[in-house]
């Protein structure tokens, strides 16, 4: 009703309040009341009664017809307007919105502030709302419905107690049983045992059961939010007149209406979804996603290359679509004098095309950390982090063997590195070496039994320069004979 | 005289050290270059590009094998920006590197390739020595167990070995600064010839002397000391 009344003030005809109205949709015997506006309802009018008989109580009542479709496609429009509320909205029914808003309440001044500011701005809008917070969904709808004005329920089971069952989102036919049982309120369903409770409802669906409702609204049965994505707000499109099945041809010109788009906006993407509709009903989509908002074509086009070789495009396709995602705003910038443009731009862009090539896992950005085990002394940043200011180590080496080879002692050295080992099949001699090194296992991260290491700076005799450890000492109870390992190999 | 200082072995010494300072300079120069090493276990190799390139961030590109064999960069070792990537084919690491060459944010490129992949032919190399040049950024490639030196646009080649190194002052029985034996059998414009290096990473220094080591070392070198102008 409240969108109906929107509506025809948007057309410059606002509806007088005092003239009673219904909203009309067909019923079963011809058609029954959808909605009625405050005139109609003192009149008698109640949704689900039939027409003929509401005429007869109020002859001067005024009929339109309901638009349910146009009316749940708008609320779906409302939800997304409701993200001001809390990270994750969806549409609930007919009538109502789901908001989750854990942990958001104190950036509204408290959670009765933030009902206050719901139901505010609704009315703002031309919206007449109910607003109830509560631990579950299903409370919720409880206590918007049937609850006191604006309540917040801190204990679901206490604040549902003397609801009536209706509350438990129920048909009227099931509601119509439980009272035939005798049962009123929440807490007198409550009260009844869940065995024979079971037993009654056993054959009923899920959503008519009133125990597994009573588990929901009560927080016992998982009841996650499906929250939609919003729509993406900046889409190029190009519909074919027969199908295709390479998109190589159409994606210039995607991609250049689209930072058009974008541009017009001062907007920038940090990914883009090329969707291809195939004529046998199916979707394919590609992502590619970009490190810095961007909006250059050449730039966003050349992700795409050797992409598209992996689409599977069926029989063909005659629709693609081209979406931005995660758009930020993005100001024009000055290119620098010498055509060039900023040096942290630039890694961005070489990190986007190296990732959308070859994958994220594939890119690592070393970064160092606080530890002296050689495996746990640099970290995985991300891309364009800027490192800090490392000096090479001297008795480090310059590469790492992931995992340590195991090697064999040929001739061992009491308190030394071996005299020789073999290393795959090979012999090496020890000629020079510096050390030991000793690195503790980290207590508070590795498993009891971890072993320290002994780490040698050694030098074979044609001078290849290597970094072995023993892990382990001869008697220290954590297993037997030490062993030795190749870890890293000096320039 | 001839043009390169290596087979008389007493080397021409003015002649050495313009030539010195000539590799000097060419070792930076934004070009294709391509250093082979000796053995998985040789580090002479990352150790010598890694003193050619100049400061900034690199990016290092190995095929899966190379990581396997002879590890990968280890940032407390190598003191500088990297950013590492592993990928299983040749072919994709030849085009990560033609991608990464198209960047002025680094500061060179190095790519490691292990034996002698088929996707690494003429053409590939002299695509990366033009995008190399077109860039202004110096551009390695390591290549490991590669056995013979195939044709290649690099304008540079280089064959490392570690040499046993340098005393160290404070214990004599611990390895010291750094000696690789470096030849540099292709150049353009520049003679082959065999070098003896010493790098102090500390104080970033690349030092050049002809290299005058036993006599079969010199012997096995000396058919390919001639002169490669091209």
């Amino acid at each position: 009703m409240d969108l109906w009344r929107g509506r025809r003030r948007q057309q410059g005809d606002p509806w007088p309040d005092e003239a009673p109205l219904v909203l009309l949709r067909p019923g079963r015997h011809g058609p029954v009341i959808h909605a009625a506006n405050r005139a109609a309802q003192e009149a008698g009018a109640r949704a689900d009664a039939r027409i003929g008989d509401i005429r007869a109580l109020c002859p001067e009542l005024a009929c339109v017809e309901a638009d349910p479709a146009g009316d749940a496609a708008r609320l779906r429009r409302l939800a997304f307007w409701a993200r001001r509320w809390g990270p994750w909205s969806a549409a609930d029914g007919e009538d109502g919105l789901v908001i989750d808003c854990s942990g958001v309440a104190h950036l509204f001044g408290g959670e009765a502030a933030l009902l206050a500011r719901i139901e505010a701005d609704c009315a703002r809008a031309g919206l007449s709302a109910r607003a109830a917070l509560a631990p579950t969904t299903g409370a919720a709808w409880a206590l918007a419905r049937f609850g006191p004005a604006r309540a917040i329920a801190g204990d679901a089971r206490r604040a549902l107690a003397d609801l009536p069952v209706a509350a438990l989102r129920l048909s009227p036919e099931t509601v119509l049983l439980l009272r035939r049982l005798g049962l009123k309120t929440i807490a007198d369903l409550a009260a009844v045992p869940r065995l024979a409770l079971m037993r009654r409802f056993a054959r009923a669906p899920f959503a008519e059961n009133p125990l597994l409702r009573l588990d929901q609204a009560l927080g016992e049965l998982a009841e996650p939010l499906d929250a939609p994505e919003p729509p993406p707000e900046f889409i190029a499109e190009a519909r074919l007149a027969e199908p295709v099945q390479d998109p190589g041809d159409w994606l210039p010109g995607l991609v250049q209406a689209l930072c058009a788009q974008l541009a017009a906006g001062r907007q920038g993407c940090r990914g883009l979804r090329l969707s291809v509709f195939r004529i046998d009903g199916e979707r394919r989509d590609i992502r590619v996603a970009v490190a810095a908002p961007s909006r250059e074509a050449a730039h966003l086009l050349g992700l795409f290359q050797g992409r598209l070789e992996r689409l599977d495009p069926g029989f063909g396709f005659d629709l693609l679509r081209l979406a931005a995602e995660a758009v930020e705003p993005l100001a024009e910038t000055q290119p620098g004098l010498e055509g060039g443009s900023a040096g942290g731009l630039e890694l961005a862009r070489l990190v986007d095309r190296l990732v959308a090539r070859f994958g994220a896992e594939a890119l690592q950005t070393p970064l160092p950390r606080q530890s002296h085990i050689p495996e746990r002394s640099e970290r995985a940043g991300p891309a364009l982090a800027e490192p800090p200011d490392c000096a090479a180590r001297p008795d480090r080496p310059l590469r790492l063997l992931s995992p340590p080879e195991e090697i064999r002692v040929l001739y061992a050295i009491p308190e030394g590195p071996p005299g020789a080992f073999i290393w795959r099949r090979q012999t090496l001699r020890v000629a020079r070496h510096a050390g030991p090194e000793r690195i503790a296992p980290e207590w508070w991260r590795d498993r009891p039994d971890t072993r320290l290491r002994d780490y040698f700076r050694i030098e074979d005799e044609i001078g290849r320069r290597l970094w072995i450890y023993r892990e382990g000492l001869a008697h220290d109870g954590r297993g037997g004979a030490p062993r030795w390992f190749l870890h890293g190999i000096f320039s | 005289m001839t043009l390169h200082p290596f087979p008389a072995r007493a080397a021409p010494f003015g002649r050495a050290a313009h030539l010195a300072a000539l590799l000097r300079a060419k070792l930076t120069a934004p070009v294709l270059s391509e250093a082979f090493g000796a053995h998985p276990l040789d580090g002479a190799a990352a150790g010598f590009v890694l003193a050619a390139l100049p400061v900034g961030r690199v990016l290092w590109v190995q095929d899966r094998l190379s990581r396997a064999e002879t590890g990968a960069p280890f940032l407390p070792g190598v003191g500088r920006a990297l950013l590492r990537l592993e990928l299983g084919r040749a072919q994709d690491v030849l085009a990560a590197m033609e991608d990464g060459l198209r960047s002025i944010a680094l500061a060179g490129v190095v790519g490691e390739l292990y034996g002698s992949p088929c996707a690494l032919d003429f053409t590939a190399s002299r695509r990366l020595a033009l995008r190399a040049e077109a860039a202004g950024l110096p551009c390695w490639l390591i290549r490991h167990a590669a056995p013979v030196a195939d044709a290649s646009a690099a304008r540079m080649r280089w064959r490392l070995a570690a040499l046993a190194s340098l005393p160290d002052p404070d214990d004599p029985a611990a390895p010291g600064l750094p000696r690789w034996r470096a030849e540099l059998f292709r150049g353009r414009g520049l003679p082959a010839s065999v070098w003896e290096m010493r790098h102090d990473r500390a104080a970033g220094r690349l030092d050049l002397a002809p290299f005058a080591g036993d006599g079969s070392v010199a012997g096995a070198a000396a058919p390919a000391g001639r002169s490669m102008a091209r």
